[in-house]
């Protein structure tokens, strides 16, 4: 880890175009059916920072994200990645999706699933070279998986799919890494493995986001939280926005008091 | 059997049949990860109200047109679906339900109404096509293929489902990457700016085309088991998308030949006096395939349950 090293050594990572921000999102409402999964919300996430969307199932965490990506198309709102329009910005952006949404028995190996980040290099025809190759064992190596490149991504277990889907967006090699509930159902050492290339990207000085289910390690893992009920709770630092108040905005009577006291007991 | 027998009788039934079954599994392989493989039966049943309109149209039984009906009436049918599924916010399968059926029986209508009943078109030759009739007058032996006289009588049908085939092979060519990442991940594959959309649109029009195009050559039953049986074989036999579609080719090859052979010549060596239809062989052989597969592929496992915990 020596982009952590040198954090350490007192040299302050280049936050990219510090003045834009990586992911700005106005008046977003994204609706499926009758009802608004995400009303009305607004967004600045800070570059250079690790970032937790947190709220209660069904309040919209995961299609706040999608609707930033451009995956699901909003009713209104406008979305600016590093201040342009999405669709310029796309090679900045790395997306993790949902480990569940996947069919894993497609047919393919953990390797080739890696060279997938590299699509927009690679583009329809370009031939897969061998620093290509290179490149995505690299980042497998970088989640612990570079002995599985050959597997199909069936006989992986959960943890280890998961890891398989970082690696695949680092190759993207991005500004903004957007993950969808990357701690879902894995097991300690993925968690472990996954909060620390997150940490390193961060002292990278890239900004990731991450949607976020675990209250208990929301103080441990991020700088920053982003608490949604369809409508936005809060915003902000970890400090001043995960409080006993906002999470009992956030989740109302779907917490009870005592583990919200608890939470915010931990907190301080 | 000697080339003055097979060349002008067998060939090009058999080069016929063959191409059929790539040009349709090729797709089938996509279609059978996307859980779209009953596409090529709905297909099957909307292009029939394209080649009565056709029909109506030009008041002649003639291919060109009919395929032009055929497909027009399988992209209409594209269309409706995708707006159904979108307006009506439903499930493809759904809407896909709801459309093909009513084009069928609107095909239906329409044949019953005007006066198209008395022409040929029946049951029969929709689902088995006419494959042993597609022979080569003009052949007298291997020594035609290099005869520009005979090749100019050669069935208008085998030229048709060749360049069917290669515009086939280049669109699974061209996108292979785009295909494969939509039909693993397509949330991610948008993320990337792939038009998933679009190209979904595409490969179901891509295997519109294969489908008509090989719907009047050796008929609907064929079709149906082509974009199925070869790639859910083949699926079996390795996991790796690559390999899967070679395997899907090699199978549909195999059937087509097969199935010909044996329709043509298993009831003589089984005693029996008469050839079976040979696209109800080709079929069944590609069934009795994935049933092997099935049982003896050493791919079978379901390995991707997501584990919990």
């Amino acid at each position: 880890m020596t982009i952590e090293l040198a954090t350490l050594d007192g040299k302050a990572p280049q936050p990219s175009r510090a003045m834009e921000s990586p992911l700005s999102i106005r008046g977003l409402t994204v609706s499926y059916g009758q009802k608004p999964a995400v009303f009305s919300v607004d967004m600045a996430v800070e570059a250079g920072k690790m970032t937790a969307i947190i709220g209660p199932n069904g309040a919209g965490k995961s299609t706040l994200l999608k609707a930033a990506l451009g995956i699901v198309k909003p009713l209104s709102g406008q979305i600016q990645v590093f201040g342009a329009p999405l669709e310029r910005q796309r090679a900045r952006i790395a997306y993790v999706p949902q480990r569940a949404s996947i069919d894993w028995d497609f047919p393919t190996r953990v390797i080739d699933v890696v060279l997938m980040g590299l699509y927009r290099q690679l583009g329809l025809l370009g031939r897969v070279r061998n620093t290509h190759r290179l490149r995505a064992k690299h980042c497998l190596e970088r989640v612990g998986m570079a002995d599985f490149a050959e597997r199909q991504i069936g006989q992986l277990s959960g943890g280890q799919q998961q890891r398989v889907f970082l690696a695949r967006a680092l190759a993207q090699d991005a500004d903004l890494y957007l993950l969808d509930e990357p701690f879902a159902g894995v097991d300690a050492a993925t968690e472990k493995a996954i909060i620390n290339v997150l940490k390193s990207l961060r002292a990278e000085g890239k900004t990731v986001v991450v949607v976020h289910h675990d209250l208990a390690t929301v103080r441990d893992y991020f700088d920053n939280v982003f608490l949604i009920n369809t409508s936005k709770v809060a915003e902000g630092p970890v400090d001043t926005c995960f409080t006993a108040e906002t999470l009992q905005a956030t989740y109302g009577g779907r917490l009870a008091t005592a583990q919200v006291d608890q939470l915010a007991a931990a907190l301080v | 059997m000697t080339g003055a027998e097979f060349v002008p009788l067998s060939l090009s039934p058999l080069l016929i049949g063959t191409l059929a079954a790539v040009a349709c599994a090729l797709p089938g392989n996509f279609l059978v990860l996307r859980r779209q493989a009953l596409i090529g039966d709905a297909i099957s049943h909307v292009v029939l109200p394209g080649i009565v309109v056709a029909f109506l149209v030009t008041g002649v039984i003639s291919t060109w047109p009919m395929m032009a009906g055929a497909a027009g009436a399988a992209v209409l049918a594209v269309m409706l679906i995708e707006a159904i599924r979108r307006l009506g916010r439903i499930e493809p399968g759904a809407a896909m339900g709801v459309v093909f059926t009513s084009m069928f029986a609107a095909g239906v209508l329409l044949l019953e109404q005007s006066d198209t009943s008395t022409v040929h078109l029946d049951v029969e030759h929709a689902l088995y096509g006419n494959l042993e009739s597609l022979i080569w007058l003009d052949a007298t032996g291997w020594a035609s293929l290099l005869d520009l006289e005979a090749l100019r009588g050669l069935p208008p049908e085998l030229p048709r489902i060749a360049v069917t085939l290669i515009a086939v092979v280049l669109f699974t060519v061209v996108f292979w990457r785009p295909l494969k990442l939509s039909t693993f991940d397509e949330g991610f594959a948008r993320t990337l700016g792939i038009r998933t959309n679009l190209l979904g649109l595409a490969l179901v029009v891509t295997a519109a085309i294969a489908a008509v195009a090989s719907f009047d050559a050796v008929g609907s039953i064929i079709v149906i088991a082509m974009f199925i049986c070869p790639p859910a074989a083949a699926r079996l036999m390795t996991n790796r998308l690559e390999h899967q579609v070679l395997w899907s080719v090699i199978f549909a090859v195999t059937a087509a030949v097969s199935g010909y052979v044996l329709a043509g010549y298993g009831p003589l060596w089984l005693g029996g006096q008469d050839a079976v239809s040979a696209a109800g062989m080709i079929a069944t052989m590609s069934g009795l395939i994935l049933a092997v597969a099935a049982r003896f592929g050493p791919c079978r496992t379901r390995a991707g349950a997501p584990q919990q915990g």
